[in-house]
């Protein structure tokens, strides 16, 4: 596949390694140069200096027949129009996000961007996993389902405790995946009652997360 | 007119003294505070809000819900942008006005809802006319601008 990416910082650059190692084609654009010329000893002839926001670059980087272009700029607002105008210009198939600031997720969406990648809350979710559990940890999006992996743990006082899993009163679309119990893995049987201290990994439809957290935490 | 801009600068600030003193209800957003002092007049009497132009819970307090027009002329195009489309698609104000210096970006975003202009392309009009005499061309001086911008964008957006 091929692939053109905004901006190659840290982001961009270590993307563009493991697409190019993964045995695909990649066009970084950066806009200093003499951070293109270090990524250009680094891995070859693949970037071109310029500002991914102004159109002809998006161009110049053969974005008609890339397969997606990926916005990895520090910066919200130049993501956004990387974006927007790939999808305008060059009516690439999927356009991808850098988001910095968490809060532009829901913004980006609202604008027509529908793939977005928070660093932010990615750390923000590993993190949570490794503290002490409070409610529902976003796992990871399903993008294209409209979907989300979640984990919670069950408390002494959940209102799931003890009950078998056809009794939990989850939202349509979701369902609980399977169990966590004492380090094993148990099917996520109709029949099985949930037992404080297992944690669930369910698929919830994003609009649904409180339904499903209240469910299951309480 | 309830009227919010984001973008305290010589043109943000010269613009909201003049609208304030017409009567009209300005709200005035800007990052720097500094920029207050420095771009408005004495005698301004409307509204300033400490803050970033892009964030929606700004410009919330701002009272984007209940503004008639929306002005966006902050030094970054992208910015601009993001907060045009932001009062427009989210908020639903009526008029978005955008400055966006990049001619391509200007044309390329004026068919989304929101009115942009481009300093190059009117600055350029200007200019070119002094220099040359009698304008060539028909239409007012935005009109000629933005006809420079869809040649521009032309030259660059393939046939679709």
């Amino acid at each position: 596949m091929y692939f053109v990416i905004a901006g190659g910082g840290q982001v961009g650059f270590h993307l563009a390694q493991a697409l190019i190692e993964a045995g695909h084609e990649v066009m970084i654009i950066e806009e200093e140069r003499r951070r293109a010329q270090w990524i250009q000893e680094q891995l070859g002839n693949i970037v071109l200096t310029g500002s991914a926001d102004e159109g002809r670059f998006l161009l110049e980087a053969g974005c008609q027949r890339a397969d997606a272009v990926i916005a990895a700029t520090g910066d919200d607002p130049v993501n956004l129009v990387v974006c927007q105008m790939a999808q305008i210009h060059c009516r690439v198939p999927r356009v991808i996000a850098r988001v910095n600031d968490p809060k532009n997720e829901i913004v980006f969406k609202k604008l027509g961007i529908e793939e977005t990648v928070s660093s932010t809350r990615v750390l923000m979710s590993v993190i949570e996993q490794e503290l002490p559990m409070r409610g529902l940890v976003p796992i990871m999006p399903l993008v294209t389902a409209g979907l989300e992996i979640v984990e919670a743990e069950i408390a002494d006082d959940s209102p799931a405790a003890g009950k078998p899993i056809r009794d939990l009163r989850l939202p349509d679309g979701a369902t609980v995946g399977c169990i966590v119990r004492k380090r094993a893995l148990v099917r996520a049987r109709a029949d099985e009652r949930l037992q404080p201290g297992d944690r669930i990994i369910a698929f919830t439809p994003t609009a649904a997360e409180t339904e499903v957290r209240k469910a299951l935490v309480g | 007119m309830k009227v919010l801009i984001v973008g305290c600068g010589r043109v943000g600030g010269l613009l909201a003294g003049r609208l304030d003193a017409e009567g009209h209800e300005v709200t005035i957003i800007d990052e720097n505070r500094a920029q207050f002092e420095k771009n408005l007049p004495q005698s301004f009497n409307g509204a300033t809000v400490l803050g970033s132009g892009i964030d929606m819970d700004v410009l919330r307090g701002a009272g984007i819900a209940e503004v008639e027009a929306f002005v966006i002329v902050t030094q970054g195009d992208n910015r601009n942008i993001m907060g045009a489309q932001i009062a427009k698609e989210i908020f639903g104000v009526r008029r978005v006005l955008c400055k966006i210096n990049d001619p391509i970006r200007a044309q390329t975003y004026r068919g989304h809802g929101i009115e942009t202009w481009s300093r190059t392309t009117i600055l350029s009009e200007i200019i070119h006319d002094l220099l040359t005499g009698r304008e060539k061309e028909s239409g007012t001086l935005l009109d000629r601008a933005r006809r420079r911008e869809a040649i521009l964008a032309g030259d660059v957006v393939p046939e679709s």
